[in-house]
């Protein structure tokens, strides 16, 4: 190495962080990349969470009590765009920044400037939705897959700045996903195989490459939508020779993808956490790999499952019902092979542990109702009903959230060097746990018996699960406070956690210091029998 | 330590303004084109929009032009090590990827209509009874007659694609052996021959560009076709239209590396600026090829 390159490399990690604000706004270190994404999905979960107690308050009873339909309307949209984009898809990208670089033993991500700006756009681009609450016309109100023509006719003024947020997430995440691809591609420890990998980078890969394949779709998508609302365009416009199907078939290429990169990176963390508390090697390492590839694969040709009842061919129908059902079988390959890493293990079940065996049971039950959904015709029932509410939420909050929030519990120890407080992370759970199921169970009875969704009022056979519902509704969303609590006390001190932290944990960031130094394996490691997972 | 020895030291770059005030820029210009399309609807004149798309570009110029002669200091400085080269091969290659998904919605969208819509608004197949609604209307491309010509009068014929069309396809495909031929310049060390043919493909590039311009006057002036013009005007505008932007900026990026490699910022050995400048001409020339033949040629057909 020449003196030249000694000399900046000194610079760079001789000294830590800087002062102030200016840390965070101007940061290159994929550890405060990681802490910032972390923390703007935590307050946007909170934002989205709110939006939704309003809406689970009106309709505890049939009637209109609190707001009017259109503001109603405007909560459900919200709430959905907020947690897709500002909430999960956010957590994930965070845990990706803190996680990836440590456990392939590079020094940061391939491209740090660039991943400081997927993460700053973020905020620029939730200020531009939030404001449009505030504009004449009001926000959004055509829910958060915005079909044609209720969102280009009969659409506020204001959807050209939901249209340019929906573009400006898409860039960060195109570009965090490239940086997440390079980097694992690119700057893996040498002897860290692609088959040594821990298997949360393995989901994160595929992740990526979903990411960068569907994002860009979804910006077509909105554009097109932009065109026609304000230019006159007839994408979606039968009078001009278009299709508002064609708006559902763009939008589900993109958002059938979609939904698989908000749930793979949970498997990620659920197989990297369920090894270590059972004290046992993740059964069947290549076929966890090989499943995670075969969903993503599929899920690229499943889409028109959304679409069942809006007229497609029968051919259409009989083929995405197949395609669809076969889904099952590599996501069955992973709740086996988590089952069977427990079999004969010495489990503990500590929070982490509590949080990723709720999600193989939780995320099962949502499978299984996807399933029953993929059948046409039971689906020309289910479509646009509660049941389809209840079929995602246990997917989404009791998988995916579930798992953002397993992944704290394991791994803050690590980056904060303090131990949470197990007493009231145990709480946390069973509060989350009992809450989620009380909010989201009924929502299958409310389904099948016919109550449709993105409605503020209600026939008024459907109000006793209504209730039930939004006392669940109520409870999991205060249990929130207690882990923002839990999350700041962790931060801020706790029981010294040593550098294992956790007795069955293997991979590389377990054989770093805790809390993990500002800059970590600017050298690679050597020691490859640590990463294997 | 025998690794330590060989092993070249991956650049993390320090802590900088770029990312956050580039995050800053990208929000001023789409609030303020947000607010000139608000406008726009509701009717207002006066639109104070144009004014933060200004700032915005303006700040997004700056940003942009300061960051990339920060890499190309960094790179000059010899700071980057070869898996750090990999690292921007590997990111230009996969964000071209993105562009080539971005077009492939709108393609999509068109064999979509083309292969479906146009019969069934004309009663033919399973949607067929949508015809009802249309019973003057009858299955064609191009679609010069809408199903409802009041609202989305059609055009009154397409463009021939064995005119200007044809030409711009001799421009793009040419330009792309001209600029490999620019990139053999640096190969070899040749100066002259790498200034010769980058000017040739600007020149060309250019010159596609304002056969478009004048493409676009005549369709919107003589022959009716305009983005107003039913699915037809829609798909063709929209496609060519973002295809024109892309070869806006690939002439953009180029003319950049023609001032650089006045300044003899390329070697043979360090060339990557260029390369990727290269790699997104020849992916503007493979989008026209599909332009050129599903949307000019079999536009027609």
């Amino acid at each position: 190495m020449s003196a030249v390159i000694e000399e900046t490399h000194h610079d760079d990690h001789g000294h830590g962080p800087d002062k102030g604000l200016t840390r965070w706004l101007f940061t290159t270190n994929h550890k405060d990349i990681g802490t910032l994404y972390l923390w703007f999905s935590f307050l946007m979960f909170l934002l989205a969470g709110t939006f939704a107690l309003v809406i689970r308050s009106e309709l505890f009873e049939p009637g209109l009590q609190i707001v009017q339909p259109e503001r109603f309307n405007e909560l459900t949209t919200m709430h959905g765009l907020i947690m897709v984009f500002g909430a999960v898809m956010p957590a994930f990208v965070g845990l990706a920044n803190w996680l990836v670089p440590p456990m392939i033993g590079a020094p940061d991500m391939a491209l740090p400037r660039l991943n400081n700006y997927s993460f700053w756009i973020l905020p620029f681009a939730f200020t531009m939705l939030i404001s449009t609450q505030f504009m004449k016309g009001g926000g959004p109100d055509f829910g958060w897959t915005f079909y044609a023509p209720l969102s280009s006719t009969y659409s506020p003024p204001s959807t050209a700045f939901f249209v340019f947020a929906i573009h400006m997430m898409g860039i960060s995440s195109i570009m965090g996903s490239i940086n997440i691809i390079v980097t694992i591609l690119n700057l893996r420890a040498p002897g860290m195989t692609l088959m040594k990998m821990p298997l949360f980078v393995w989901t994160w890969l595929v992740t990526a490459y979903l990411l960068i394949a569907v994002m860009p779709v979804l910006a077509g998508c909105v554009t097109m939508l932009l065109m026609d609302k304000y230019f006159g365009t007839s994408f979606f416009e039968a009078a001009g020779g278009g299709d508002p199907v064609l708006f559902q078939h763009v939008f589900w290429f993109f958002g059938h993808p979609e939904v698989y990169i908000m749930i793979l990176p949970a498997f990620g963390v659920v197989s990297q956490i369920i090894p270590t508390f059972s004290r046992k090697k993740l059964f069947g390492y290549a076929s966890m790999v090989y499943a995670t590839a075969s969903i993503a694969f599929l899920s690229f040709i499943v889409w028109a499952h959304h679409m069942f009842t809006v007229g497609i061919p029968l051919a259409g129908e009989l083929y995405f019902m197949y395609a669809t059902m076969l889904i099952a079988v590599p996501t069955g390959v992973k709740v086996f092979n988590w089952v069977a890493t427990m079999w004969q293990g010495s489990l503990t079940f500590e929070t982490p542990m509590l949080f990723a065996i709720a999600f193989v049971v939780l995320f099962t039950i949502g499978g299984f109702s996807g399933l029953m959904l993929a059948i046409v015709p039971a689906d020309f029932q289910y479509q646009d009903t509660y049941f389809v509410v209840a079929h995602f939420h246990y997917v989404l909050v009791s998988g995916s959230v579930f798992a953002v929030m397993a992944a704290f519990y394991y791994w803050a120890p690590k980056w904060t060097g303090h131990m949470y407080n197990e007493t009231l992370g145990k709480t946390h759970f069973w509060l989350s746990f009992i809450g989620m199921n009380v909010t989201f169970f009924p929502m299958h009875f409310l389904g099948l018996a016919g109550m449709p969704r993105r409605i503020p009022d209600y026939a008024l056979q459907f109000t006793d699960w209504n209730m039930v519902a939004t006392c669940g509704a109520y409870l999991f969303g205060f249990s929130q406070i207690l882990f923002l609590f839990i999350v700041v006390q962790t931060i801020r001190g706790g029981k010294k956690a040593t550098d294992r932290v956790w007795e069955g944990a293997h991979g590389l960031e377990w054989t770093l210091p805790s809390p993990m130094p500002y800059h970590t394996f600017t050298t690679p490691p050597t020691n490859m029998e640590e990463a294997h997972s | 330590m025998a690794a330590e020895d060989t092993y070249e030291h991956y650049y993390v770059p320090h802590n900088g303004w770029f990312p956050v005030f580039a995050s800053a820029g990208i929000f001023l210009t789409l609030f303020g084109l947000g607010n000139v399309l608000k406008d726009m609807l509701e009717g207002n004149g006066q639109t104070i929009g144009v004014y933060f798309m200004f700032a915005g570009g303006l700040l997004m110029a700056f940003t942009l032009f300061n960051w990339f002669s920060k890499v190309i200091e960094e790179n000059h400085k010899k700071l980057y090590s070869h898996q750090m080269d990999r690292s921007y091969v590997w990111a230009m290659s996969w964000f071209i990827f993105s562009e080539v998904m971005f077009f492939g919605a709108f393609f999509g969208a068109l064999f979509y209509v083309r292969m479906f819509v146009v019969d069934w608004l004309g009663g033919v197949g399973d949607r067929g009874p949508a015809n009802i609604l249309w019973p003057d209307y009858h299955p064609g491309w191009p679609m010069l007659h809408t199903p409802d010509p009041k609202l989305f009068p059609g055009a009154s014929e397409a463009i021939n694609p064995w005119e200007l069309p044809l030409v711009n396809t001799i421009l793009l495909v040419s330009s792309s052996f001209w600029v490999t031929f620019a990139h053999q310049g640096i190969k070899e060390g040749n100066r002259k021959k790498l200034m010769f043919w980058l000017s040739l493909t600007i020149l060309f590039g250019l010159s596609f560009l304002c056969v478009q311009a004048y493409e676009y006057h005549h369709a919107y002036t003589e022959l009716g076709l305009t983005l107003h013009a039913g699915i037809f005007g829609t798909t063709f505008f929209m496609l060519t239209g973002f295809h024109g932007a892309h070869v806006t900026l690939g002439t953009f990026m180029l003319i950049v590396m023609w001032f650089r490699s006045k300044k003899g910022d390329f070697s043979a050995d360090d060339c990557f600026g260029f390369e990727a400048a290269s790699w997104y001409w020849h992916f503007v020339d493979v989008v026209w090829l599909g332009l050129f033949i599903f949307v000019y040629v079999l536009g027609v057909y």
